[in-house]
C-alpha cells in the first residue's frame, strides 16, 4: 500500500530499531529464566489435566512438587519423567496423584538414565504439539468448507458468567453478523496462579477461561459457521499469572486470537515485570504455532491518560509488541496491535486527530490485522451521543483500514449488553460501512495538512520516547512509571516468587520445539507459517 | 429545594406528559400475524406502565425469537415534588481530579494508602477491585489518582506485618478486605486488626477502613474500624470517603 502521510522511513526505521535496543534486554532475560507457569504448560502440553477434589489443578501439584524437592531450575521435564520412568508410572495423571501425596522422590538424573528421561519427555510433549499443529490445520480446513469474512471483522463481546448462556448469546451475534466472538473471563482471574477446571456457570463480570469452557464454545461456533458459511472467531485472554497455561489450552482447543499483551498485566493488574516477560514470550511461541492472531491492549493507555497527549505511548507500546511478538516468531499476519477511539469529544478537530492516528498506526504496520477499540472514556450514559459517537468510531476504522472493529455499545459503563444494545450497534455498523466503505480508497489527507503534520508529530514524540527508554532500559522505564500512571519495579508485583534462573542444564522439550529457527522475526521451518488464522489483508 | 407542586413530563407542551421508551419483548417479529401480536404486546406493557394513549414507532425483530420497540406515549402518572425526598450521604462522590485536587490542598502531599487481605484470606479480588488501576465497574482503581500512593500488600497477611508496614510507609489509611466468612472470621479478623493499630499507634493510628460483600456498613464502630464498604463498592466511593474524613480529621487522623 502506498503511504497516505509521507512518513520518513528513515525515522521509521529507527523507530523500530529503538523498539529492538529497549527489548532485546528483557528477551535475553526470558530465554535465561523460567516460570512456574511456563513449567505448568509443558506438562500441559504433555496431556496431564483435571484437578484434585480442591479444584487445584495436577499441572499445579506436580510442578510444586518438584520444586520442593529438586526446584525449578532445571525445569520440571527431567525429574517429572525419570520419576515416570524409574516409578513405572503408566501417565503423568498416576504419578501426578503420588507426587502430591509426598510419595515420590524426585531427582535429577544424569548419563543414560538422563537422556531416557529427555527421551520420553520430548516424545510426550510432542504429542501436544502435533495436537496443535492439527487444531491449525483444522481452522485451514473450516475456512475452506466455510469461508472467512472481509476485514473489517466485527468483534463482539459476551459476558455472562456461564458458558451455557454464552453459547446461544454468542451463536446469536454470529447469526447477526458477528464474525469474532470475545468471552470476557471473569474478574480477576488474571491474579489466579492456576487455571480453573471444566464446564463454569460462575463468574463476575465474566467467564473463567477453562480448558472445557473454550472446547465448548469452540464446539457452538464451528456449528454456527456451518449453518452461516462463514467461519466465527473465536477469542479469550492468555494475560495474567497463568498466560502460558492458557496460550497452550488455547492452541489445544482451537482458539483463533488471544488477548496477549507484553506489558498490560504489569501496568493494570500489578503482575511482576520479569515473570509477564517471560510468561509472555513463551506463550507467543505457543501463539506463533498455533496460528493465533495475539490482540495487543494499547487502548488500555488511553483509559487512563489523555488520549490525545499519550497518543505516542500507543505507538512505543506497539513497537515494542511487534519486537517482543516478531522475536518469538509471530507472523505480521498474527499482530493484531490494538489502539482506541478515546479521545474527548470536546476535543475541537477530534476526528481529524482520530483519524491521524489510525492512519498513522496502519501504514507503521501495514501487514497487522490491526485491532480498533471503540469509545469507552467519554461514553457518558447518554446514549443518543454514544450511538453517534460509535458511527464515528466506525467511520474512522473503515476510512482508515482497520482489520478488527470491536464494535461499540451505545450502554458502555452501563450495564452489560442487553440483546438490543448488540443488534443496534450493528445496525450502525452496517449503514456506516453501506455509505461509506469505499471511503478510505478516495480519503487522501493533505500532504502538510492537519491529520498528516499529526501523525508525524506522534510518531515524532514516540521515537524521543523510545530513545528515553533504550538509554535506561526496559524495566527501568516501567519502574519510574512510564507507561500508564503508576511505578511498577522490577522486584514488585505478584508472581515474583514464581520466577526461576534457569541452570546450565535447563530442559524444556516445548521450548525446544517452539523456538524460532535464526532469531529474531525468523520462521521455525517445521510449523506452516501462510495462514495464521487466515489473517491475510 | 422549596419547589412544590405537580409535574409531567414535557414533550413540545406543559402538561402533555410525553415520554419515550425503548425495550424488548421475547416474541417474534416474523410474519403480518406476528408483527400485529407483537405491536399489540408492546402496547399492553406500555399501557401498564401508564402510556396513554401509547404508540409503536418502530419495532424489529432480532432474531426468531425476539422484538425490540420504540413506543411514545403520554404517562398518566404525576409527580409530586413535595414528597421527592433525597438521600443524604455523609460525604459527596467525587470525580478523581476533584479528589487529586482536595488531597493536594488538604495534606499538600500525596495521600498513602496501605491495602492487604488479612487473617488466611487470599480472595484479593475486592481489594484489587479497588486499589488496581483496573479498577472496578468503569471506575479506575486508587492507583490511577495521582495524588494517592498506594501500597498492596496482597494476601494472608498478618496484622503484626500490616501495622508495620502502616508505620514504615506513613499510611493515612489502611485499607483490608475480608472476603471468607466462615465461623465470623472477617468480623474477628477486623477487630484482632483494629486493637493492634491501637494498641501500636494510639491516636496516631491512620484511619481504618474495612471492605467486603457479607460485612454490615453500619458496624464500623462495633469493629473499632472507622469505615465499612459493603458489596458493589467503587473506587471512587473510597476515595472519595478518604479525602472526606481526613479533611473533617484535620491532621488528627
Amino acid at each position: 500500500m502506498t503511504g497516505k502521510l509521507d512518513l520518513d522511513p528513515v525515522i521509521v526505521n529507527q523507530a523500530r530499531e529503538l523498539a529492538r535496543l529497549a527489548g532485546q534486554p528483557v528477551t535475553e532475560l526470558a530465554r535465561t529464566h523460567t516460570t512456574v507457569s511456563v513449567e505448568r504448560a509443558v506438562l500441559r502440553l504433555a496431556g496431564l489435566d483435571g484437578a484434585d477434589s480442591d479444584g487445584m489443578p495436577w499441572v499445579n501439584r506436580l510442578t510444586d512438587a518438584i520444586r520442593e524437592s529438586v526446584g525449578l531450575e532445571h525445569g520440571v521435564a527431567l525429574p517429572a519423567w525419570d520419576a515416570m520412568l524409574a516409578g513405572g508410572y503408566p501417565d503423568l495423571g498416576t504419578l501426578a496423584v503420588d507426587a502430591a501425596a509426598g510419595l515420590v522422590k524426585f531427582r535429577l538424573p544424569a548419563g543414560d538414565d538422563g537422556d531416557a528421561a529427555r527421551q520420553a519427555a520430548g516424545r510426550s510433549v510432542k504429542r501436544g504439539i502435533s495436537l496443535i499443529d492439527a487444531r491449525r490445520a483444522e481452522r485451514d480446513r473450516m475456512i475452506a468448507a466455510t469461508s472467512s469474512p472481509p476485514m473489517p471483522w466485527i468483534y463482539l463481546i459476551v459476558a455472562t458468567g456461564d458458558i451455557y448462556e454464552d453459547i446461544p448469546q454468542a451463536q446469536a451475534a454470529a447469526r447477526e453478523g458477528a464474525d469474532v466472538i470475545a468471552v470476557i473471563r471473569s474478574t480477576g482471574q488474571s491474579l489466579l496462579d492456576y487455571v480453573p477446571e471444566g464446564a463454569t456457570r460462575e463468574g463476575y463480570a465474566g467467564t473463567y477461561a477453562t480448558q472445557e469452557n473454550f472446547r465448548l464454545m469452540r464446539a457452538a461456533l464451528d456449528d454456527v459457521s456451518r449453518e452461516l458459511g462463514r467461519y466465527i472467531r473465536l477469542t479469550n485472554y492468555a494475560s495474567g499469572l497463568c498466560m502460558p497455561e492458557i496460550a497452550a489450552l488455547a492452541g489445544l482447543e482451537r482458539l483463533d486470537m488471544m488477548l496477549n499483551d507484553c506489558m498490560y498485566g504489569i501496568i493494570f493488574r500489578d503482575i511482576n515485570p520479569v515473570r509477564t516477560f517471560i510468561d509472555q514470550r513463551f506463550s507467543r511461541q505457543v501463539h506463533a504455532r498455533a496460528g493465533i492472531v495475539i490482540n495487543t491492549g494499547e487502548d488500555n493507555y488511553l483509559t487512563t491518560a489523555d488520549a490525545v497527549d499519550a497518543a505516542h505511548t500507543v505507538v512505543v507500546s506497539q513497537l515494542l509488541n511487534e519486537y517482543f511478538g516478531r522475536e518469538a516468531g509471530l507472523a505480521m499476519g498474527q499482530l493484531g496491535l490494538g489502539h482506541a477511539f478515546e479521545i474527548n469529544p470536546e476535543v475541537p478537530d477530534s476526528f481529524l486527530l482520530e483519524l491521524a492516528h489510525a492512519q498513522l498506526i496502519r501504514e507503521l504496520f501495514p501487514d497487522a490485522p490491526l485491532k480498533y477499540m471503540p469509545p469507552t472514556k467519554h461514553m457518558t450514559g447518554n446514549v443518543f451521543a454514544g450511538y453517534l459517537l460509535d458511527a464515528f468510531f466506525n467511520l474512522a476504522g473503515l476510512m482508515t483500514d482497520q482489520s478488527i472493529l470491536l464494535i461499540g455499545m451505545m450502554t458502555e459503563g452501563i450495564h452489560t449488553p442487553f440483546l438490543s444494545d448488540r443488534d443496534l450497534a450493528l445496525e450502525n455498523v452496517r449503514y456506516v460501512r453501506r455509505a461509506a466503505g469505499q471511503l478510505g480508497a478516495s480519503f487522501r489527507p493533505e500532504p502538510d495538512g492537519f491529520v498528516a503534520r499529526r501523525a508525524r508529530q506522534v510518531l515524532a514524540e514516540a521515537v524521543d520516547l523510545l530513545a528515553a527508554i533504550g538509554s535506561q532500559g526496559l524495566l527501568t522505564a516501567i519502574a519510574e512509571g512510564t507507561f500508564g500512571v503508576t511505578k511498577r519495579p522490577a522486584d514488585g508485583g505478584r508472581g515474583l516468587d514464581g520466577v526461576v534462573r534457569r541452570a546450565q542444564a535447563y530442559f524444556n522439550p516445548a521450548a525446544e520445539m517452539l523456538e524460532p529457527a535464526g532469531g529474531s522475526g525468523g520462521l521455525s521451518g517445521s510449523s506452516p507459517r501462510a495462514s495464521a488464522a487466515g489473517a491475510t489483508r | 429545594m422549596s419547589l412544590t407542586g405537580i409535574v409531567r413530563p414535557y414533550g413540545d407542551t406543559t402538561g402533555d406528559g410525553r415520554v419515550q421508551l425503548s425495550f424488548t419483548l421475547p416474541v417474534p417479529f416474523g410474519d403480518e400475524t406476528e408483527r400485529a401480536r407483537a405491536e399489540g404486546a408492546a402496547l399492553q406493557l406500555a399501557a401498564k406502565m401508564g402510556l396513554d394513549p401509547a404508540m409503536v414507532v418502530h419495532a424489529k425483530g432480532m432474531g426468531p425469537d425476539f422484538t425490540f420497540f420504540i413506543v411514545y406515549g403520554r404517562v398518566s402518572h404525576v409527580v409530586d415534588l413535595s414528597t421527592v425526598t433525597v438521600a443524604e450521604r455523609e460525604f459527596a462522590v467525587l470525580p478523581a481530579a476533584e479528589v487529586n485536587l482536595r488531597i493536594r490542598s488538604v495534606l499538600g502531599r500525596k495521600l498513602v494508602v496501605v491495602g492487604a487481605c488479612i487473617g488466611t484470606d487470599a480472595h484479593t479480588v475486592g481489594i484489587d477491585a479497588i486499589l488496581n488501576v483496573k479498577g472496578h465497574a468503569g471506575e479506575k482503581g486508587l492507583e490511577y489518582y495521582r495524588e494517592i500512593r498506594v501500597v498492596n500488600m496482597g494476601s494472608q497477611v498478618g496484622v503484626v506485618d500490616l501495622v508495620a508496614r502502616a508505620e514504615a510507609e506513613h499510611a493515612d489509611a489502611v485499607l483490608v478486605s475480608q472476603v471468607v466468612t466462615q465461623r465470623d472470621a472477617h468480623l474477628s479478623n477486623t477487630r484482632e486488626m483494629a486493637e493492634a493499630f491501637r494498641r501500636e499507634l494510639g491516636p496516631e493510628r491512620p484511619l481504618l477502613v474495612a471492605g467486603g460483600p457479607r460485612f454490615d456498613p453500619a458496624s464500623a464502630r462495633d469493629l473499632g474500624v472507622d469505615k465499612i464498604f459493603g458489596r458493589g463498592t467503587t473506587p471512587r466511593e473510597v476515595a472519595s470517603y478518604l479525602v472526606h474524613a481526613l479533611a473533617s480529621a484535620g491532621n488528627t487522623a
